[in-house]
C-alpha cells in the first residue's frame, strides 16, 4: 500500500512547492541589478534583515527618498495632464531606457518648466478674469443705473427735494474720480459695483445690511457667463451686485466687507458715453489677453505632451526603481561593508534559474567578484507556493480565504476544482438557469484579455475572477438539472418517452389512483411524468436526500483519506494508526453503513425503513429487523458494526497521547541537564539556524488536545452528515421557487387573453428569475457550498496555518503602490 | 436610561464609535515618537509619517519643506476625519460634535480681532485661523469696531452668540478686553457643553463631565496665573471661572486671592488629583505647568476609551489629535531649529 502510494505521480497542486531558505552574498557594485534581475524573475522572498531600524536608518534611504521625489513630480504631472485633459494615446513610443540619473534630471527640469509656465499663465488668467468681470459688471450695472435713474426721477418730481444731486453718482473708484473731477458730491447717494460668487449673495447682503443699519440699496443680477475660479480652476456662477448707500464711514465698511466676502470691486462710471468708451477698452484687452492665454496654453500643452508619451514608461521605472531600493534597505551589509548580505525563500525549481540571473547580475556589471548563492536551514517553516494558472487559482483563493495550506499539506484546492462546482450544482439543478449562468461565464471569459486590463468595480471583478468556477459551476448545474429534469422548473422528455402513463385514455384517475408503468425506466434523470403528481415531493425528497447522505459519506471519506496521505507524507505512524484508522472505522461503521443501506435498497427496491434501521441499531441492536430486513446477515453485521465504532472512540482517544509521551521521554530520557546548556550556546553561536528546540512536554495539554480532537469527530460525524442535508434542502427551495415562479406568474398571466398582462406577467418572470434565482440562490447555494468544503470536508485534514510566499516581483507592483 | 446605552447605542452611534475607535488606534506612538526625534531633517519626519495616517497628506508636498506645511497638512488630516464623522452623525451626536469645535471658534474671533486691532491684513490671520473653528462670515469680523458690533455683525449668526451675552459692552476693543471676552466666552462654552452632556446623561455625562471639570480647572488655574500682576480685581477675575468643576465653588474663592504661584499651588495641592501634576513641579515654577497639564489631560482622555457606548471618546479622539499635531509641530520646529536637545521638553506622549 505505502509502496503504491509512493509510486503515485506527484501533482503539481497536491503539495506546495519544496522551498529552501537561501542567502545572498553580493557584492556591492552588482548589489542593485541583482535584485533588479530577481524582481523581474520574481521567485525571491526576502527577508527583513533589519526589522528593528526605522525606515530612516537604512542604508540606502536616501535612494528611496529620491524615488518617492520621482514619483511625486511625476504625480504632478499626471495631475496636470488630465488637468488639461490631454489623456490620450496608450500608444507607449519606444525610446531608449534612460539612467535613473538622468530622468530625475529631466523631471526636474520639466517640473521647472511646467510651474513657471503655470504661474505665467495664471497671473494671466487672473488679468483675464479680472477684465471678464470687469466687462460684465460694466454691462449688468448699466441697467441698474439707468433703472435707478428714472426711479429717481420719479422720485423727486414727487419729493422735490429728497436728492439734489441724482444724476450725478459718484463712482466707488479713486481712479474714476480723476475721470470725472467735480463731478462728485461728499455727502450724496454713491455706490459700489462688483462681482461677487453666487453662493455668497445671500449672506452678504444680510451682512451689508446690518453693518449699514439698512440703509443702502442693494442691486444684483446673475452674470450671464461662468467664470472660472482661481483656486479650483472650475467655472462658477457669479453675481454682479450694485450696493447704494451714503456717507464715507459706510463706504470703508462695505469695501471691509467685499474684502472680507471676497468680493471684487469694479468702478463703473454711469457716463453712458464713458461706459461706452471702458467697455470698448475693455473688450480689446480682453481679446489681446484671450490671444496671449490661449498661446500659453498651447505651450503648455505641448510641453506636458512630451511629457505623457513618456509618462507611463517613467512612472512604471520609478516605481521599480523604488522596490528595488526598499528590498535592498532589506539586506545586511556583511562585516567587510563590501557585500550585502541577504536572506530568503525560494522554490527549489527556481533555483537555477535564480543563479542564472545571479550570474547575468555579475556579468552585466562587470563585478570581478560573482554572487554567492548558498541553501541554508531556517528555523521558521517555509512559505506557501502552489504554482496556479488562471483555471486554478480561483479555486485555490477559495482554499486560502480559509487558511493558507500549511508547508506541503495536501491541498484541498485539486479536489476543490470539481468538487465545489459540483455541489453547488446539486443545490442549484435547473438546465435552464444553468445555461444562463453558462452565458455569463462565457461572455466573461471570451472577453478575458480586455476585462484584465480593465480596472473593474469590485463586484465585476470577484465575478470575473470567478469566472472559471462560475463556468464549472454552470456546466454542473447543466447536468444537475437534466438529472433533475428541469427547465425553469418544467420538466422535459429529452431521453424518450415517459416509462409511465395513465390507465385509460381519459386520464381521469391520474391522481387519484395513479399511473401504471408501462416501458423500460426513463433512461436518464428523474421520469418527467412524476411533475404534478401527488407523490412528486415524496419521491423526489427521498431521491435527494439519500444522494446527500451518498454524497456527504464519499466527501467526507476523502476527507479523512487525505488526512492518510497527510500522515504518510509526514511518516508519522501514529497519526495514522491512532487517527486515521479509527476514524474511518467509526464514520464508515455507521454512516458508512447506511450508505450501504441506501444503495441495496434503491437496488433492490425494498419496502425497508431505513430510519427504523438506523435507529434501532443503537437501541436495540440484537432485536429482529422483521419487515426491515433488507440482505440476510443483517443484524450480526450491524452489531460487529455497532462494536466496531464503540472500540473506534477510545482508540482515538486515549493511545496517542501516551505514545506521544513515550516517544519523548526515550527521547529525552536522562539527557536533559545535558541538553540545557548546549541549546543554549546554540542559540548565541546561530541565531537564524534551524535548529528545533523541544519545549517541555506538556501531557495533560496533548490529553486535553486529543480529547477535544476525538470529541469533536465523533460528534461531527453525526452533524457533518445532517449538515450535508443542506444539499437537499437548498435543492428543494430552488426548484419549489421556480415552480412558484413559472406557475404562480407566468402560466397565470399566460392564462389571459390580453397582451399587457401577458407582457408584465413575462416581465415579472424574467425578473424574478434573473434576480432572485440567477443572483440570490446562486449566491446561497455558493455559499452553502463553500460552507461544506471549509467545514465538513476541509476539518477532516486541513490544518491551513501556513502562511503565503510573496516573492519579490516586479509583476505584483501595481499602481496603487504609490 | 443609565446603564443600558449598551441596547440602543449602536442603533446610531456604532459605526461612528467604531471609526473613531479605528483613528484612535492609528494615533502615534512612543515608538514613533522616539523614531521621530531621532529625525535629522523635515524629510526626515516626513519619511517617517508616510508610513502613518498623515502619508496621503504629506505625500505630494514638494521638496523644501516648512514645519507649517506638515503642521497644516497634518491638522488636514484631523479636519477630514472630523468633517467624515460629523457628516455621519445623527442627533445629538452631531450637536455634541459641534460643540467640540467652539472651543476653536472662539480662539479664531479673538484672533482675528486681536490681529486687526494690531493691523496685520486679514487674509495672512485666516491663514492662522484653526480650520475647525471657521464659519462663514468669519472674515468680516475685521469690520468690527466694538463688542456691541462685534456680536451684532457677525457673531450673532453663529453658534456663539448666545455666550456672547455677559461681555456686550460698547467700549473700544483693546488686548484688556479682547482677553476677558476670550475667557468669559469660554466660561459661558464650558458651562454650556457641560449641561449639555448632563442632559445626554449616561456614561457620556460621568465621563465628559470629568473632562470638562479638568479643562474648567486648568483653565482657572491659568487665568490666576495669567492674571497676577495686571489690574485684573478679584472680583473680575473670579468672573472669569466656570461654575463648575472641581475647584468650583471654595477653590475659586480661595484662588481669586492668590497673588503667585505659590499660593496657587498651595490651594491646588488641597485637591488630590491635582496634587500628582503639582508634585512634579519646583516651588515658584510655572513653566513646565503646561507639559504637566497636558499629560494629565491626555492620561484622563485614554481612560475615556475604557467604556465603550458613549460620546466623550470623540471628544477625546479630537483633543488627541491635536496633541498630536502639537507634538508635530514641537518635533518639526526643533529639528528644522537644531535644537534636538529641547525636543523633549514638550512633547507628550499619547500612549
Amino acid at each position: 500500500m505505502a509502496q503504491f502510494i509512493d509510486n503515485i505521480p506527484s501533482m503539481d497542486l497536491m503539495r506546495s512547492e519544496k522551498m529552501t531558505f537561501a542567502q545572498l552574498i553580493i557584492p556591492v557594485e552588482s548589489a542593485h541589478r541583482a535584485v533588479s534581475y530577481l524582481g523581474e524573475l520574481g521567485l525571491f522572498q526576502f527577508r527583513d534583515l533589519n526589522e528593528n531600524k526605522s525606515p530612516f536608518q537604512r542604508t540606502f534611504i536616501n535612494q528611496v527618498k529620491r524615488c518617492a521625489e520621482m514619483s511625486r513630480k511625476l504625480r504632478f504631472f499626471k495631475d496636470q495632464i488630465s488637468k488639461a485633459g490631454l489623456m490620450s494615446s496608450p500608444h507607449s513610443v519606444l525610446q531608449p531606457d534612460i539612467e535613473l540619473e538622468e530622468l530625475e534630471y529631466q523631471l526636474a527640469e520639466h517640473e521647472h518648466e511646467l510651474i513657471e509656465l503655470n504661474s505665467n499663465s495664471e497671473k494671466l488668467r487672473q488679468s483675464y478674469n479680472e477684465l471678464l468681470e470687469f466687462k460684465i459688471v460694466l454691462q449688468k450695472a448699466f441697467g441698474f443705473l439707468a433703472s435707478n435713474h428714472s426711479h429717481e426721477f420719479s422720485e423727486r418730481e414727487l419729493e422735490e427735494n429728497v436728492y439734489l444731486n441724482d444724476g450725478y453718482f459718484d463712482t466707488a473708484s479713486p481712479l474714476e474720480k480723476e475721470l470725472k473731477p467735480g463731478s462728485s458730491y461728499q455727502s450724496g447717494l454713491r455706490f459700489i459695483s462688483g462681482m461677487i460668487c453666487k453662493s455668497k449673495v445671500l449672506r452678504f447682503e444680510r451682512m451689508l445690511f446690518r453693518a449699514t443699519r439698512g440703509n443702502m440699496l442693494f442691486n444684483q443680477a446673475a452674470a450671464d457667463e461662468l467664470i472660472e475660479d482661481p483656486v479650483s480652476n472650475e467655472k462658477i456662477e457669479k453675481t454682479v451686485f450694485v450696493v447704494f448707500f451714503s456717507g464715507e464711514q459706510a463706504r470703508t465698511k462695505i469695501l471691509k466687507i467685499c474684502e472680507s466676502f471676497g468680493a471684487n470691486c469694479y468702478p463703473v462710471p454711469e457716463d453712458i458715453s464713458k461706459q461706452r468708451q471702458i467697455s470698448g477698452e475693455v473688450s480689446t484687452r480682453l481679446s489681446d489677453l484671450e490671444t496671449t492665454l490661449d498661446a500659453g496654453i498651447r505651450h503648455r500643452n505641448k510641453a506636458l505632451a512630451s511629457v505623457e508619451c513618456h509618462l507611463a514608461k517613467w512612472m512604471n521605472m520609478v516605481r521599480r526603481e523604488k522596490a528595488v531600493y526598499d528590498t535592498l534597505n532589506m539586506l545586511n551589509f556583511d562585516v567587510t561593508k563590501k557585500c550585502l548580505v541577504g536572506e530568503g525563500w525560494c522554490p527549489v525549481f527556481a533555483k537555477l534559474q535564480i543563479q542564472e540571473a545571479l550570474q547575468r547580475a555579475t556579468l552585466d556589471s562587470s563585478s570581478q567578484v560573482g554572487i554567492i548563492f548558498h541553501p541554508m536551514d531556517a528555523a521558521e517553516s517555509p512559505p506557501t507556493y502552489f504554482r496556479t494558472n488562471r483555471f486554478t487559482s480561483a479555486y485555490q483563493e477559495i482554499v486560502d480565504a480559509y487558511g493558507v495550506a500549511r508547508y506541503e499539506e495536501a491541498n484541498p484546492a485539486v479536489y476543490t476544482v470539481i468538487t465545489f462546482p459540483f455541489l453547488f450544482a446539486v443545490m442549484f439543478g435547473d438546465w435552464g438557469h444553468g445555461i444562463c449562468l453558462l452565458l455569463g461565464a462565457l461572455v466573461l471569459i471570451a472577453r478575458e484579455s480586455r476585462l484584465s486590463k480593465e480596472r473593474l468595480g469590485s463586484f465585476m471583478e470577484m465575478l470575473f475572477g470567478g469566472r472559471y468556477v462560475l463556468l464549472l459551476m454552470s456546466l454542473f448545474s447543466i447536468y444537475c438539472g437534466l438529472i433533475y429534469n428541469e427547465f425553469f422548473s418544467v420538466p422535459f422528455h429529452i431521453f424518450g418517452k415517459s416509462a409511465y402513463s395513465c390507465r385509460d385514455a381519459s386520464c381521469r384517475d391520474a391522481h387519484t389512483a395513479g399511473l401504471v408503468k408501462l416501458r423500460d425506466p426513463y433512461p436518464f434523470g428523474v421520469d418527467p411524468s412524476w411533475r404534478g403528481s401527488r407523490s412528486e415531493l415524496a419521491f423526489l425528497n427521498s431521491l435527494k436526500m439519500k444522494m446527500s447522505i451518498l454524497l456527504g459519506v464519499a466527501q467526507m471519506n476523502l476527507g479523512i483519506i487525505l488526512s492518510y496521505f497527510n500522515a504518510h507524507y509526514f511518516s508519522s505512524s501514529v497519526d495514522i494508526r491512532y487517527q486515521f484508522v479509527p476514524q474511518m472505522i467509526f464514520l464508515n461503521s455507521l454512516f458508512g453503513y447506511l450508505s450501504l443501506l441506501i444503495v441495496i435498497k434503491w437496488c433492490n427496491g425494498s419496502q425497508a425503513d431505513l430510519y427504523h434501521v438506523m435507529i434501532y441499531m443503537f437501541l436495540s441492536p440484537t432485536d429482529n429487523l422483521g419487515e426491515n430486513q433488507l440482505f440476510r446477515g443483517q443484524r450480526p453485521l450491524q452489531i460487529v458494526l455497532l462494536l466496531l465504532a464503540l472500540i473506534a472512540v477510545p482508540w482515538m482517544l486515549f493511545p496517542k497521547p501516551f505514545i506521544l509521551k513515550k516517544l519523548h521521554h526515550e527521547r529525552f530520557q536522562g539527557r536533559t541537564y545535558g541538553m540545557l546548556t548546549t541549546s543554549e550556546m546554540d542559540l548565541e553561536e546561530e541565531p537564524d539556524s534551524a535548529r528545533q528546540h523541544d519545549e517541555e512536554f506538556n501531557f495533560s495539554e496533548v490529553f486535553v488536545h486529543q480529547m477535544i480532537h476525538s470529541i469533536e469527530f465523533v460528534l461531527g460525524a453525526v452533524s457533518n452528515t445532517a449538515s450535508y442535508l443542506r444539499l437537499w434542502a437548498l435543492s428543494l427551495a430552488h426548484s419549489e421557487l421556480s415552480t412558484v415562479f413559472y406557475e404562480k406568474v407566468l402560466v397565470l398571466a399566460w392564462g389571459y387573453d390580453n397582451l399587457v398582462i401577458r407582457l408584465v406577467g413575462l416581465a415579472v418572470f424574467a425578473f424574478a428569475t434573473a434576480f432572485i434565482l440567477l443572483m440570490m440562490e446562486t449566491l446561497s447555494a455558493f455559499l452553502h457550498a463553500l460552507r461544506l468544503h471549509w467545514v465538513e470536508f476541509q476539518n477532516k485534514f486541513y490544518h491551513g496555518d501556513g502562511y503565503k510566499f510573496r516573492p519579490f516581483s516586479f509583476a505584483s507592483l501595481t499602481e496603487d503602490d504609490d | 436610561m443609565y446603564g443600558f446605552e449598551a441596547l440602543t447605542f449602536n442603533i446610531h452611534g456604532g459605526y461612528l464609535e467604531a471609526i473613531v475607535r479605528g483613528h484612535r488606534a492609528r494615533l502615534l506612538t512612543a515608538a514613533d515618537y522616539n523614531n521621530l526625534c531621532q529625525c535629522e531633517t523635515l524629510e526626515d519626519i516626513k519619511m517617517h509619517l508616510s508610513a502613518t495616517e498623515y502619508g496621503p497628506y504629506l505625500q505630494n508636498e514638494p521638496s523644501p519643506l516648512h514645519t507649517t506645511t506638515i503642521v497644516e497638512k497634518c491638522t488636514l488630516k484631523l479636519v477630514d476625519d472630523y468633517k467624515h464623522m460629523l457628516c455621519q452623525a445623527t442627533e445629538p451626536l452631531s450637536t455634541f460634535l459641534e460643540y467640540i469645535t467652539y472651543g476653536h471658534m472662539i480662539d479664531n474671533v479673538v484672533l482675528i480681532v486681536t490681529g486687526t486691532l494690531h493691523e496685520r491684513d486679514v487674509q495672512e490671520l485666516l491663514e492662522k485661523c484653526h480650520p475647525l473653528g471657521m464659519f462663514d462670515s468669519i472674515a468680516s469680523l475685521a469690520v468690527a469696531q466694538n463688542m456691541r458690533e462685534l456680536y451684532r455683525l457677525v457673531l450673532v449668526d453663529t453658534p456663539l452668540a448666545p455666550y456672547f451675552s455677559d461681555c456686550i459692552t460698547s467700549e473700544d476693543l483693546d488686548d484688556m478686553n479682547i482677553e476677558i471676552m476670550r475667557n468669559t466666552l469660554y466660561k459661558a462654552y464650558l458651562e454650556d457643553f457641560y449641561k449639555f452632556c448632563q442632559k445626554l446623561g449616561g456614561a457620556t455625562a460621568e465621563i465628559m463631565s470629568d473632562l470638562l471639570a479638568f479643562e474648567a480647572d486648568r483653565r482657572a488655574v491659568n487665568i490666576t496665573i495669567n492674571s497676577i500682576g495686571t489690574e485684573l480685581t478679584r472680583d473680575d477675575r473670579k468672573k472669569l471661572y466656570s461654575n463648575f468643576g472641581l475647584l468650583y465653588p471654595y477653590g475659586h474663592e480661595e484662588l481669586a486671592v492668590s497673588e503667585d504661584i505659590d499660593q496657587v499651588r498651595a490651594v491646588m495641592e488641597k485637591y488630590p488629583p491635582y496634587q500628582s501634576i503639582f508634585a512634579k513641579l519646583s516651588f515658584g515654577e510655572s513653566q513646565m505647568l503646561d507639559k504637566a497639564f497636558n499629560e494629565e489631560e491626555v492620561k484622563r482622555l485614554c481612560l475615556a476609551f475604557d467604556q465603550q457606548f458613549h460620546y466623550a471618546v470623540f471628544f477625546a479622539y479630537m483633543r488627541l489629535r491635536e496633541q498630536e499635531v502639537r507634538n508635530l509641530m514641537w518635533i518639526s520646529e526643533c529639528v528644522a531649529q537644531n535644537q534636538k536637545s529641547r525636543v523633549h521638553d514638550s512633547v507628550v506622549f499619547i500612549f
